[in-house]
């Protein structure tokens, strides 16, 4: 084998399957799909429209309910966890970046970026809390409200919120999806320099080979199940891949 | 454009649903007015109809204009009905029989020594016919009355009364307790009994002789033949009786007399609760109009698709005004049909709760229903205008917009100018009211009330800033990043937390208003009733006659009373202007009162003069040792001298003189209106018994001490006060709706918002906390505007009863403003526990993905 298993495991989902609705119209979203995120490792999940990429997210971070199989945040088991625990288990492990920002209108930049902390009661660290805001490139911006802000700084705002309480991982869903090239390669320039220097794990959706090649490892879904990984990716060998994947769909 | 209209009222049944809900209350209050006194108009229109049924003439006597009416040496009425004139209508042409009907008030005493009935107490002359029976008053058990020491009861009466067939039964005319044998229940279907009165029979010489003289009536009632013609015989029976003693009316006129009193009484009382009716439709409005701004604003990018699409703005604004008209046409006719049940209810529970109306179906009439929806459809439809005008300022480009962006709300200056200049008016109006110290400024008060209001609606956006901000405080305090959170989503958009916290100031305005100005009232009476009392009891009785000298000699008997001051009363008159005269002994009054003498001696009131207040003394430029005209109430007139100017006192009120100078004006009676009574000193406690035993437990007298006669003068207040709150009870459950339905309408908006907060890990309880502040912060902003408005205008306003009342302090109800608060916590939480419970429910995911 080319790669170490690293000795720390961020999370882990084995035999994950997942089904929506019943008999007829029953579909199979995941099936068995057994997938490991290391820590400090930028992981990308790809696949057609479909594939089950968004749904594995959900589920492994704990916004969606499994229908079989196991997924793990470090050492919790998920799946048989209350609603009251995952939420704090979600507050207090997992950082979110959302494909639309999902901002609060109503509070300041600052305040959007403490808010899991504010709801956790918890101070947040301020050291970190600088450094996270200082990696964004908002220090100027604090004290402004979201639609005060471009597109971009709203994710990056994001971005800071998802990173301010030192998430065991954190999950980004199309980070870029509502971004110009400019402002996307800066949002994924983050979040690949939270892995390297910060030490963060982070598990992203993405259909854009560009935003994957910011990755560590790509990880191609297809019909519910994981069909290829890529370590050490290029867009273009990205891209290759996904049109195998095309050809192969339309061929079958 | 309709179908558009129509599947966008369908495609928001849910959002619309508080709004429904508010139109149908509103609705329901004025069609279960409406139907409520047609109903009741109808049934007792019908039962006086039923009771005069076979009566084709009345004949009652009359008194001859500027003639007191004739009584007899014991002080009873004289009439010019007697036998002899009945016998001679009855062998008229045309006449089948005459009642010969005395009437008279007879209270009758139950078992537990308490009056029995309300309001009326009726005692008449049992007439049996030919076969022995009275039809007017069927037996039911035992006979009727047939000789002087027997009486029979109506059956409700004897039943509440607990009184059985040859057992004693006490009661009392206009004086002394009397004693007869109950030999017979009867039924009857006299109104006045129906509706909770007492009636008690005796046979007709024994009421001639208790209510009148012997061989005299108070009324025939003549049945005619069939076939004859009523005002025919009407005028025959006129042509034979005395002129200017009796007069003779047709059944048809008396029935058609009492009817047009009932439909005036009637359409009084509606009106009365129509305006309430018209507050709770004024609240509604607020509703209304913020649920369609709402809507408008969801609704932005598919009214810019219709105007890219070709639709002009009228297109859109017809269309706007079009759902509003259904809706209100949708909600307004379930509101009526509530309203059927709510008038049903109400009948059913005053029918079970004793005094009870005449039985009879629902009157719907088509003005009740026409009205009903016009008034629904139209407050619906004039709430949506505005919005609509806002829908119609869409512009196309809006559609093309790929971003989901609200525009920024336009600036509040314009309307904070208007609001700022209109609350200033209505201020200065107030002001400018305070300084009045008479009733004349009442319109002007109102006026100024109204513009304060109106005001002050206006300018809530602005007042909302402030407030909330520091009510938000208080919540993030408590409650951390919720309470901030719920604070921020109260600011989010100032008009429509105004519009709904208004909704729910109006009502608290009034009630505040009302409340301090009956306390105000209340206290004032309660003061009044015995500031300038020294006596310690007082005894009034409920028969028109009043009460005799010889049951204060009685009373003065009792030991361990010092003295009992019988009070005679009259009006007097100069020019228009109307006064009380009282009639004390001089010599007495210092057991009952504390008379502050400012000229004169007590001593020179006799026979010939008379004692004035000094505000008398002023009202009609009287000076001490004057001799002025008085124009008794009864007709009569004398010249009396100002032999004394005293300072205003409530127990001798205008003026006063000695017993006689009052007999002698009110046909030699020597009755007097109330017997204080002065007890020995420490010999107060616990004599009212005693003089009530010693006075042979009359069911006529009332005995009172300081307490009682306090608890009396303010009882009508506390009854009207509670029934106001009832009524506009009804706008803040409106406004309640409002607030509902303004925190669903968020919820809905904000599902994006409420998906990412779970997402990052708030939990459900934090997502209900944070809707419930919301929730309290809007009510508590409307209930503290609308409290402290309530406040300013009653304190403004109340200066004005300082002409009436001199002693009229305003005082804050400070227990009463409190519990407004915690009520308006109350409407705060409970509005909010189904929108706080469907955000909690929220799918995460699905809410995260909501566009």
């Amino acid at each position: 084998m080319l790669h170490q298993v690293p000795p720390v495991c961020s999370a882990h989902a084995t035999d994950l399957t997942k089904v929506y609705g019943h008999g007829e119209t029953q579909v199979v979203a995941l099936d068995s799909v057994s997938v490991e995120f290391r820590q400090a490792e930028f992981t990308a999940i790809m696949g057609p429209s479909g594939s089950g990429k968004s749904t594995l997210m959900h589920c492994m971070a704990g916004l969606d309910t499994v229908s079989r199989g196991s997924a793990r945040i470090g050492d919790t088991e998920l799946t048989n966890l209350g609603d009251k625990k995952l939420t704090r288990l979600r507050r207090d492990k997992i950082g979110f970046i959302f494909q639309a920002f999902n901002l609060l209108p109503t509070l300041t930049a600052l305040e959007n970026i403490t808010l899991p902390m504010d709801i956790a009661g918890r101070r947040p660290d301020q050291k970190w809390l600088d450094m996270v805001v200082d990696t964004v490139g908002l220090s100027g911006r604090l004290k402004h409200r979201p639609n005060q802000l471009s597109g971009g700084q709203q994710q990056r705002v994001a971005v800071a919120r998802a990173l301010a309480g030192k998430p065991e991982i954190m999950f980004a869903d199309e980070p870029t999806g509502n971004l110009d090239s400019r402002s996307g390669a800066e949002v994924l320039g983050f979040l690949r320099n939270s892995v390297r220097e910060l030490g963060q794990t982070v598990v992203m959706v993405t259909h854009d080979p560009v935003a994957a090649s910011y990755a560590d490892r790509v990880v191609f879904l297809a019909d519910g199940r994981i069909v290829d990984e890529l370590h050490g990716p290029t867009a273009d060998a990205v891209l290759d891949r996904m049109k195998r994947f095309d050809a192969k769909g339309r061929t079958s | 454009m309709l179908r558009t209209t129509l599947r966008n009222v369908l495609a928001h049944k849910a959002r619309l649903l508080m709004t429904a809900l508010a139109i149908m209350l509103g609705v329901t209050f004025v069609s279960g007015i409406l139907v409520f006194s047609d109903t009741v108009g109808a049934a007792v229109k019908n039962a006086s109809a039923k009771n005069l049924k076979d009566v084709a003439v009345s004949v009652q006597p009359s008194v001859p204009s500027g003639e007191a009416p004739s009584r007899s040496d014991e002080g009873k009425n004289i009439t010019a009905l007697d036998s002899n004139l009945a016998d001679r209508i009855r062998s008229l042409p045309g006449v089948e029989s005459v009642r010969s009907n005395v009437n008279g008030t007879a209270t009758v005493v139950g078992k537990d020594n308490q009056p029995i009935g309300n309001d009326w107490h009726i005692a008449a002359n049992y007439q049996p016919g030919r076969d022995g029976k009275d039809s007017r008053y069927p037996v039911k058990e035992g006979r009727g009355p047939a000789a002087s020491d027997e009486i029979a009861l109506e059956a409700k009466t004897a039943a509440t009364g607990g009184h059985k067939i040859g057992g004693t039964v006490r009661f009392a005319t206009d004086g002394p307790v009397i004693t007869k044998k109950l030999v017979g229940i009867v039924g009857t279907e006299d109104p006045r009994v129906t509706a909770g009165g007492s009636l008690a029979l005796f046979d007709t010489a024994t009421a001639q002789e208790l209510f009148l003289s012997p061989g005299q009536f108070d009324e025939f009632l003549v049945a005619a033949e069939p076939g004859s013609n009523d005002q025919a015989l009407t005028s025959k029976v006129g042509e034979i009786l005395p002129k200017d003693r009796a007069k003779a009316t047709s059944g048809t006129q008396l029935a058609a007399e009492q009817s047009q009193m009932i439909a005036e009484d009637n359409k009084a009382l509606s009106k009365t609760l129509l305006v309430f009716a018209g507050i709770a439709q004024f609240v509604s409005v607020f509703i209304i109009a913020n649920t369609f701004t709402m809507l408008i604003a969801q609704r932005r990018r598919e009214i810019a698709l219709m105007r890219t699409l070709g639709a002009s703005r009228r297109q859109v604004v017809r269309s706007v005004l079009a759902e509003a008209a259904l809706l209100g046409l949708a909600s307004s006719a379930v509101g009526f049909l509530l309203g059927l049940g709510i008038a049903r209810g109400v009948l059913a529970v005053l029918g079970a709760n004793g005094p009870g109306f005449p039985d009879g179906p629902l009157v719907i009439s088509p003005t009740a229903v026409l009205s009903a929806l016009t008034v629904g459809v139209l407050v619906t439809v004039l709430s949506a205008w505005l919005p609509s005008r806002k829908a119609a300022k869409i512009a196309p480009i809006e559609a093309l917009n790929s971003a989901d962006q609200t525009p920024a709300p336009s600036g509040l200056t314009v309307r904070n100018s208007i609001g700022t200049a209109i609350t200033m008016l209505g201020v200065a109006i107030m002001l400018y009211v305070s300084t009045l110290r008479n009733e004349s400024g009442v319109s002007t008060a109102m006026l100024g009330s109204a513009v304060t209001v109106t005001g002050m609606i206006i300018l809530a956006p602005l007042l909302s800033r402030p407030l909330v901000t520091l009510a938000g405080k208080v919540t993030t305090h408590l409650f951390g990043v919720s309470g901030k959170l719920a604070k921020e989503n109260a600011l989010r958009n100032p008009r429509r937390t105004a519009a709904t916290a208004s909704a729910l100031m109006v009502g608290l305005t009034l009630i505040t208003a009302v409340t301090v100005a009956m306390t105000g009232s209340q206290q004032l009476m309660e003061l009044r009733s015995t500031q300038d009392l020294t006596a310690d009891y007082q005894i009034t009785s409920s028969s028109s006659g009043g009460l005799s000298s010889k049951t204060a000699r009685k009373a003065a008997q009792v030991p361990g009373v010092q003295s009992a001051v019988p009070v005679q009363s009259t009006g007097f008159a100069i020019g228009h202007d109307h006064a009380t005269m009282k009639g004390i002994d001089p010599a007495a009054l210092r057991h009952v009162t504390d008379l502050l003498l400012l000229a004169g001696s007590l001593n020179d009131v006799e026979a010939g003069s008379f004692a004035i207040s000094d505000k008398t003394a002023k009202r009609f430029g009287w000076k001490m040792g004057d001799t002025v005209p008085v124009d008794f109430n009864t007709g009569s007139k004398e010249r009396l001298k100002v032999s004394a100017v005293y300072k205003n006192n409530d127990i001798v009120s205008d003026a006063f003189t000695v017993p006689q100078v009052i007999s002698d004006h009110t046909r030699g009676e020597d009755r007097a209106n109330k017997i204080l009574v002065k007890a020995q000193d420490g010999k107060a406690a616990g004599l009212s018994d005693k003089i009530r035993s010693h006075l042979d437990n009359n069911p006529l007298l009332k005995i009172q001490d300081h307490n009682e006669l306090r608890k009396e003068a303010a009882g009508p207040i506390t009854t009207i006060l509670y029934l106001l709150y009832g009524l506009l009870g009804m706008s803040v459950a409106i406004a309640a709706i409002g607030v509902v339905n303004t925190l669903a309408m968020s919820v809905f908006e904000r599902t994006r918002e409420i998906g990412m907060l779970r997402a990052i890990g708030m939990e459900r309880t934090g997502i209900k906390q944070m809707i419930r502040l919301e929730s309290l912060v809007i009510s508590l902003f409307g209930a503290m505007t609308g409290i402290g408005l309530g406040l300013f205008l009653s304190w403004t306003s109340g200066q004005m009863l300082h002409g009436a009342f001199p002693g009229y302090e305003m005082s804050i109800p400070w227990r009463s403003v409190g519990l407004f608060l915690l009520l308006s916590l109350a409407v705060g939480i409970l509005a909010a526990a189904w929108p706080a419970r469907r955000a909690a429910q929220l799918n995460t995911l699905q809410s995260i993905g909501d566009q």
